[in-house]
């Protein structure tokens, strides 16, 4: 037994954050969110360069594909992320650097940027059904461009992995998420000032950041055993734990930076709404929690 | 990155399981005069089986296992029911430093002892004005011909009711401030000079006592590392207390299934969140332990990571009592395991440190946050 990542994973990680640092990740969410896609779309062919679109068809483990969304949500690229790396290759189809958006109802009701997809499928428990892009829906995400699904022709059987894969890489997602707001939360924490002097040396917010810190490192083992076992047990405690933790630390890292992180120009608003969308998901905290219980 | 258990560990994991379910037995607590007793002679015949300190030396009793293969032997125990360590004190507090700090004259002296517990160990840290802050402490020691006398008041000293030997910090250099200036001493508590006064806790029992020092006389050979270094050697101790030893998953596991179990009688939905959660974090606690076992496996050594757990547990075990007694509804009053399990959970947000100052730690080692004003 050997539970911990390896320096392949580490220096894959790393890649990835490297890349996305230097690009604006949360200028491309806002253009997503006006439907101008172009700047999510270059975000998007670059890290189609670094093989995470088809990390899974290339050989790689699910433990590689956690940590890599993980950074994807740390970074908050917008785009179906979820449904083109981690479903689409549960369904056996090669995304050929295409997009896809996946729903699977009632879990998943609606399509995530299905009017921009070239493959948009519907999970069913009798079989998987192409759909089109209905009418389209606001998220309290804004970044997430919703459509209602209108379900088409039968194209495959039933694939209950997809759905584990889907919820697994959503909890990576929230993880990522959660950890952004908390590293951003803690430096902001040592730079304010307040009553003169760093407002991360007064107990009540340490207190708050510690919360947040433990949750969120004791969500990650959760996380790496869902995705070595993809047992629908272990997903669901990985779903439920990365959604509490992600969800503790956008509430800890508002507070920590009042009013400025309740403005749309603070990249914590971008987290702190898609961690509140993808809590219910893939599966809300009441379906993972019964299968837990089963 | 995997979660196999190697061979090795499969085939120790079916000896012990096998050893317990032939021998566990049902004991008084361990905080009554005849439960003392009886636990010595469960924690004898743990050692007839070479199984109460596994992951020891051999020449000390043990069997030198891994620390996955003590994770895996908790695992068992805990699931098995078995009796709570008598000696929890000396195994997983002490031990560690003698393993750390002590002579080699010093480990063949305590240590087979202590594996058999024919000598029990209480801890002595805290006093009536320090508590969680250790290095307030004000008991003295005064170097005297061949060794020191001891003079002070200790008090909330778990076992001490009915063991034998306690160890704790003195202040060693009248001068001395805060962390400087500290002994860690191993005493006899039948020595002259040396006053025990049991307190009962929640549940009635004596649990803890107040220790009353009048110039007991220490050998030199019963001091651990330097004179005057013993915070540094304490620290070993604490993070063990706080960290991996003391509360293993094993015994979140066994509570969270068979909080599953009870859950399972009634279905009742009101509670289903809390039960689920319950094993969920059970199950992360145990995952992320086994994340810490593959790093000092591979070098590494507990740090900050220690109080992150301690966090995590004390909270994780007294919401899962919690649930239980709510799940009982009206017989949780009468019933004993789980009132039981549940005064003793209070206790873990308190001891080893409290959880404020836990955070007060993650939050200045672990994210760098500036020390303030307590």
């Amino acid at each position: 037994m050997r539970f911990a990542l390896s320096a392949e994973q580490q220096d894959f990680a790393a890649a990835i954050d490297a890349y996305l640092s230097t690009a604006d990740c949360d200028a491309a969410a806002r253009s997503w969110a006006e439907d101008d896609l172009g700047p999510g779309m270059k975000l998007w062919h670059g890290l189609t360069d670094l093989g995470l679109l088809d990390l899974l068809d290339a050989g790689g483990s699910l433990v590689d594909l956690v940590v890599a969304v993980e950074r994807l949500g740390y970074h908050a690229v917008p785009g179906p992320w979820v449904d083109t790396a981690a479903v689409l290759p549960a369904l056996s189809i090669e995304s050929g650097g295409r997009l896809a958006s996946v729903v699977a109802p009632p879990h998943v009701p609606y399509g995530l940027d299905a009017d921009v997809a070239d493959v948009r499928l519907m999970l069913t428990p009798d079989g998987t059904y192409d759909f089109a892009a209905g009418e389209r829906l606001s998220s309290v995400d804004r970044v997430r461009r919703l459509f209602e699904p209108e379900r088409g022709n039968r194209v495959g059987d039933a694939v209950a992995l997809a759905f584990e894969h889907g919820a697994l890489a959503t909890a990576a997602q929230l993880l990522g998420a959660g950890q952004w707001l908390l590293d951003t939360s803690v430096t902001y924490a040592k730079q304010r000032k307040q009553y003169g002097r760093e407002i991360g040396g007064y107990q009540a917010i340490k207190h708050l950041l510690a919360d947040a810190v433990t949750a969120l490192e004791l969500a990650r083992p959760l996380l790496h055993a869902a995705a070595l076992t993809a047992a629908p047990r272990d997903v669901s405690a990985a779903k439920v734990a990365a959604g509490q933790a992600a969800a503790l630390a956008a509430k800890t890292g508002l507070q920590v930076h009042g009013a400025i992180g309740y403005t749309a120009e603070h990249g914590l608003g971008l987290r702190l709404t898609k961690v509140r969308a993808l809590a219910a998901a893939w599966g809300t905290p009441a379906f993972h929690r019964g299968r837990v219980l089963a | 990155m995997d979660l196999d258990l190697p061979e090795s560990t499969l085939a120790f994991r079916a000896e012990v399981r096998e050893w317990l379910a032939e021998n566990v037995v049902k004991l008084p607590s361990f905080d009554t005069a005849e439960g003392f007793t009886r636990h010595r002679e469960w924690e004898a015949k743990l050692a007839d089986a070479r199984l109460s300190v596994v992951s020891w030396p051999v020449e000390f009793g043990g069997r030198d296992v891994s620390l996955l293969d003590w994770l895996i032997f908790e695992e068992e125990y805990y699931a098995a029911a078995a009796p709570g360590r008598v000696n929890q004190n000396g195994l997983f507090m002490l031990a560690p430093t003698l393993f750390s700090h002590g002579t080699p004259e010093q480990q063949a002296r305590i240590l087979p002892k202590m594996a058999r517990s024919e000598e029990v160990w209480a801890q002595a840290w805290s006093e009536p004005e320090a508590g969680s802050d250790i290095a307030a402490l004000r008991s003295t020691a005064t170097p005297t011909s061949g060794g020191w006398l001891l003079s002070g008041q200790k008090t909330w000293s778990s076992r001490a009711a009915f063991a034998d030997k306690a160890f704790g910090l003195f202040r060693s250099d009248p001068g001395s401030e805060r962390h400087r200036g500290l002994t860690y001493f191993m005493i006899d508590l039948r020595a002259e000079g040396v006053q025990v006064r049991p307190i009962n806790q929640l549940d009635g029992e004596p649990g803890f006592a107040e220790l009353f020092f009048d110039e007991v006389f220490v050998p030199d050979e019963d001091v651990i590392g330097t004179p005057g270094e013993g915070w540094r050697v304490a620290m070993t101790t604490a993070n063990n207390e706080r960290g991996l030893s003391l509360r293993s998953p094993g015994r979140f596991l066994a509570t969270a299934d068979r909080l599953v179990r009870l859950w399972s009688e009634s279905r009742d939905p009101a509670l289903a969140d809390r039960v689920a959660d319950a094993w969920i974090g059970a199950r992360a606690y145990q995952l992320y332990t086994f994340g810490t076992a593959t790093r000092l496996a591979e070098g590494a050594s507990l740090g900050p990571e220690s109080s992150v757990n301690k966090l995590f547990w004390s909270q994780l075990d007294v919401s899962m009592h919690e649930t239980a007694l709510d799940l009982l509804g009206p017989a949780a009053e009468v019933d004993d395991t789980w009132p039981d399990g549940w005064l003793f959970s209070l206790a873990g947000p308190i001891y080893g440190g409290t959880d404020q100052i836990q955070r007060n730690i993650v939050a200045e080692r672990l994210l760098g946050l500036p020390r303030g004003d307590r």
